[in-house]
């Protein structure tokens, strides 16, 4: 079933050159899946892997090293950096840190106009500044904050200006990568109920990138488990959070604070030191799960649909099909 | 209140606020309007002998306010000369240097892989020829003029302003505003001159505050070895080499071209110096 | 007597501009409990911390008393020796500011035992590898060789722990400790420091802006705003019911995973203030839902009943426990 967006087999290799070693990272590792349009998918996952690295590379921000990107049904990876420019317009990213995703010299209104130089070249200054003066409003942006410069606004102020530049050339999708990480508790919820309004008045698609666990299931209607740059699980947030099938989703789940003034610290299970740098046979997660058998060390579980429609890549998946219950002391 | 010119209006307020920069500027400003104009207001033209008054000290012959020089001319008007010279030379010799740097530095770093290679290859092995040898085939060749000494200073001079740009580039293009322009659908051209050169402006500025002063020195070096500018016309300079000779018995020939050079070179330097802490813009 | 007093710590910095980062803070440590600093950013909490242990950068200036075991820590000529021979332990937020990147860990950790405890380098030594091993760093004996860079980061952070809980501390100061971590391996140094001051009978003054990094591990929670304290109470009470309308907005601003799908995250309005920005009256005014016409006018004193305070005209009415 072909939707908005669809990767199939997704490869990302860095190589890193560091002193006397050569070592080869794979931050995405064969990743396929397909987002629908109109769809809200939540790509959660920890640091290190590779959900941001993701997020790029279907920009073509960074490069593939194997796979292939699909939009509408074309395929995009491997169109010449000239072809894909006109695509630019669809595809959009807000990104993570505020402060840096805007030029120092250059005011607020300006960025976000800024885009419209390259799509609609023939538009005079004065009319991009009115388009993008109209949508800073719409992210409820202070009138008075357009003609002022990055390092005089907040953050919170500051990712607002970031979606309304990500939105000004009416875009089909949007790569939330991480959004609200580098913002205040009291701002963040700001912003990502900025983030669902427009996304709701705008039918847009979106691919929400965090590590907040929280946030991610509030917002998104399906949801990605990202580690050690493969998916691990994907399933509607519905069954996700009562029924995780993976480990490593038990695992995420678990680990989410609880706030409550009667909360004992839940104990997870213990993750065994891990070598990044060994190359791992069988499952990334082995040498932490508590669930492991000999199997999983020798050979690397797929991403298997199950009839549900939901996909894990476990061997033991089968086992639980109602899902692993909460860890317990 | 805060409108497109805030940026550099703060730098400027900054600049302001620093007394020793300001004073440079405020004498560097004076000798640029004294080397143009001085001369024009002056009695003796550079070349003209005064054969009634051969080095005679400051102060002591009518009209001539520095002496003369051991030809009878006014040392007044000749270092003004000269100081047009050497710092016209040394201004255009800069901003050539910051049209070809800045520009080849830019691409080169925004750019990366085999292109930056490439590019920055022609810079080093630009780098290892020794200047001087080049001055000096070019004037062999092209004879000595100002135009010859500008274009050797020139060919060299932009070699360390590209370091430093492409330098800076590099960083500035993992900076999450490029990445922004690129995913807004910004070309290189538009990336490389809309992005990264303003962004990288204050220390180029700043070199180049710091180069005028060097190039003034690389020119009267060249000069004083008779390289360089080359009589009658007058520089820095051959003012100085020619004022060595007498030190003992006429010191003045030697001090009014030195002071000139001196202070020009510290004004420069303390310029320099101020803008560098006006533009960081870890100071906000 | 508490075992860390902290009367009247007021912290300035200068600059182009006088800035106030740290008002007239009074909060006290009684031994072997936690307490909790909450706030966001310009909350003053980080300086507030530099501030007790004499870290504070070259242009700030602390004033006021902070008494550790009756000993005055302000004004101290060498902090960091002070810290080191008395008693506290620091962990920064940043593992790397604790640990030297160029000597080997089980150098760093014995040359720490060595010089509180005053045991033999063997000693010190067999000490680091138990150490490494209660913060759950198996393989301790690998990485007593190991340099900090050869550490992935939530092993990084742990093996700082383990640094400053080798000297065997009354009192841990530490700074977000858990924020440039992972939440899997957040729960285990949590879980960790909790464990561990029970069994060391260790004082904490924790300083986060996670109020889920809070819950269960602090015994009493001090709210920061702007450069104050406005709120102070036990946990268990302040998390049931908290009395200021700002403590109540952040509480709710932290989305859980229990609401509804779809459900709108609630917010406090506006931005925090920047450090050293003139609010007259009460400072948290401007973003506050139940703010009155006396709010802007008067700013709220502190008022304390016992160790707990509150700083607000109106304070939400608290439910009865």
């Amino acid at each position: 079933m072909s939707g908005l967006l669809e990767l199939r087999g997704v490869t990302v290799k860095y190589t890193l050159t560091g002193g006397s070693r050569r070592r080869e990272l794979t931050a995405v590792d064969d990743v396929s899946f397909t987002l629908q349009s109109g769809e809200m998918l939540g790509l959660v996952g920890e640091s290190g892997c590779g959900k941001s690295t993701l997020g790029r590379a279907i920009l073509r921000l960074v490069p593939l090293s194997a796979g292939e990107v699909h939009w509408q049904g074309r395929r995009i990876d491997r169109l010449r950096r000239k072809e894909f420019r006109g695509l630019r317009r669809e595809l959009q990213l807000v990104f993570q840190d505020p402060n840096a995703c805007l030029d120092p010299r250059m005011t607020i209104v300006e960025s976000v106009a800024e885009p419209l130089r390259s799509s609609e070249p023939g538009l005079p200054r004065a009319q991009r500044i009115a388009r993008a003066t109209a949508l800073l409003d719409e992210v409820g942006l202070d009138s008075e904050l357009s003609d002022r410069y990055p390092h005089q606004a907040s953050g919170g102020q500051l990712q607002r200006a970031g979606i309304a530049r990500a939105l000004i050339l009416d875009p089909r999708l949007v790569v939330c990568d991480e959004p609200v990480s580098a913002l205040d508790v009291s701002v963040q919820g700001q912003i990502v109920n900025l983030l669902a309004r427009i996304r709701r008045e705008r039918g847009l698609a979106s691919l929400f990138i965090s590590h907040n666990l929280a946030v991610v299931a509030g917002l998104c209607e399906r949801v990605m488990v990202m580690y050690l740059g493969r998916i691990v699980e994907i399933a509607p947030r519905a069954a996700l959070l009562p029924a995780p099938l993976h480990p490593y989703s038990r695992m995420l789940l678990d680990s989410v604070p609880r706030i409550s003034p009667a909360a004992r610290r839940r104990p997870v299970a213990v993750p065994v030191a891990t070598d990044p740098d060994a190359p791992v046979a069988g499952c990334a997660f082995a040498a932490r799960c508590p669930h492991v058998i000999a199997h999983c060390r020798s050979e690397l579980p797929p991403l298997q649909a199950r009839p549900d429609g939901r996909l894990v890549a476990c061997h033991r998946a089968a086992e639980w099909p109602g899902g692993l219950p909460p860890a317990t002391a | 209140m805060n409108g497109r010119g805030g940026l550099w209006r703060d730098a400027l307020l900054r600049l302001a606020a620093n007394r020793v920069a300001c004073a440079s500027l405020a004498i560097l400003m004076l000798m640029i309007v004294a080397a143009i104009v001085g001369p024009l207001l002056l009695d003796y033209r550079q070349d003209e002998i005064d054969w009634a008054h051969m080095a005679v000290p400051p102060l002591t012959a009518e009209g001539h306010w520095l002496g003369t020089d051991r030809l009878g001319r006014d040392l007044l008007v000749r270092t003004l000369h000269g100081l047009r010279v050497s710092m016209g030379i040394a201004m255009l010799a800069t901003l050539v240097s910051l049209a070809i740097g800045v520009s080849w530095g830019a691409v080169a770093g925004y750019l990366r892989g085999r292109t930056d290679a490439l590019m920055m290859r022609v810079v080093d092995v630009l780098y290892a020829l020794p200047q001087v040898f080049f001055v000096i085939i070019l004037t062999v060749v092209f004879g000595r003029s100002p135009a010859t000494l500008l274009v050797a200073i020139g060919a060299f001079g932009w070699l360390t302003m590209a370091r430093i740009v492409r330098g800076q580039a590099l960083a500035l293009r993992e900076r999450e505003f490029v990445e922004a322009a690129i995913v807004g659908g910004a070309g290189t051209a538009r990336i490389v001159t809309r992005h990264i050169i303003p962004n990288l402006l204050g220390p180029v500025i700043v070199y180049a505050t710091l180069t005028v002063p060097q190039v003034i020195l690389v020119e009267s070096f060249l000069s004083f070895l008779g390289i360089g500018i080359q009589e009658p016309l007058a520089s820095l300079g051959n003012l100085i080499a020619d004022g060595a000779v007498e030190m003992e018995t006429a010191s003045w020939m030697l001090l009014v071209p030195a002071s000139c050079l001196v202070l020009v070179v510290f004004c420069f330097n303390f310029l320099g110096d101020g803008l560098r802490d006006a533009l960081d813009p870890r100071d906000h | 007597m508490a075992l860390l007093e902290i009367r009247d710590l007021t912290v300035d910095f200068d600059g182009p501009r006088r800035i106030r980062a740290v008002d007239h803070v009074d909060l006290s440590v009684e031994r072997e409990s936690c307490v909790a600093i909450v706030g966001e950013s310009g909350s003053g909490k980080s300086q507030l911390l530099l501030a007790c242990t004499g870290l504070l950068a070259a242009n700030g200036r602390a004033s006021g008393s902070v008494r550790f075991d009756g000993l005055e820590l302000l004004g101290a000529d060498d902090p960091a020796a002070r810290i080191r021979g008395s008693g506290i332990g620091f962990v920064f937020q940043d593992a790397s500011g604790s640990l030297t990147p160029h000597r080997r860990i089980g150098d760093q950790l014995a040359e720490a035992a060595v010089a509180a405890r005053g045991i033999t380098r063997q000693a010190a030594l067999a000490e680091a590898e138990r150490m490494l091993e209660r913060v759950r760093l198996p393989q301790a004996h690998r990485h007593l060789a190991e340099y900090p860079h050869e550490l992935s980061g939530g092993m990084r952070q742990r093996a700082a722990i383990a640094a400053a809980l080798i000297s065997e501390p009354m009192l841990l100061f530490a700074d977000e400790p858990t924020t440039a971590l992972d939440v899997t391996v957040q729960a285990e140094i949590i879980t960790l420091l909790v464990d561990l001051c029970h069994e060391l009978g260790m004082a904490m003054l924790i300083v986060t802006h996670d109020f889920g990094v809070v819950s269960g591990l602090a015994d009493r929670i001090a709210v920061m705003y702007a450069g104050r304290i406005v709120e102070s109470a036990p946990a268990a009470r302040l998390l049931a019911g908290p009395g200021h309308p700002y403590s109540a907005g952040l509480l709710a601003a932290v989305p859980r995973l229990d609401d509804p799908p779809g459900t709108e995250l609630r917010t406090i309005r506006g931005t925090p203030p920047r450090p050293g920005a003139n609010l007259p009256g009460c400072r948290f005014e401007p973003r506050c839902e139940y703010a009155r016409a006396h709010c802007r006018g008067e700013d709220p004193p502190f008022l304390t009943t016992g160790d707990d305070g509150i700083a607000c005209h109106y304070p939400l009415k608290q439910d009865a426990q």
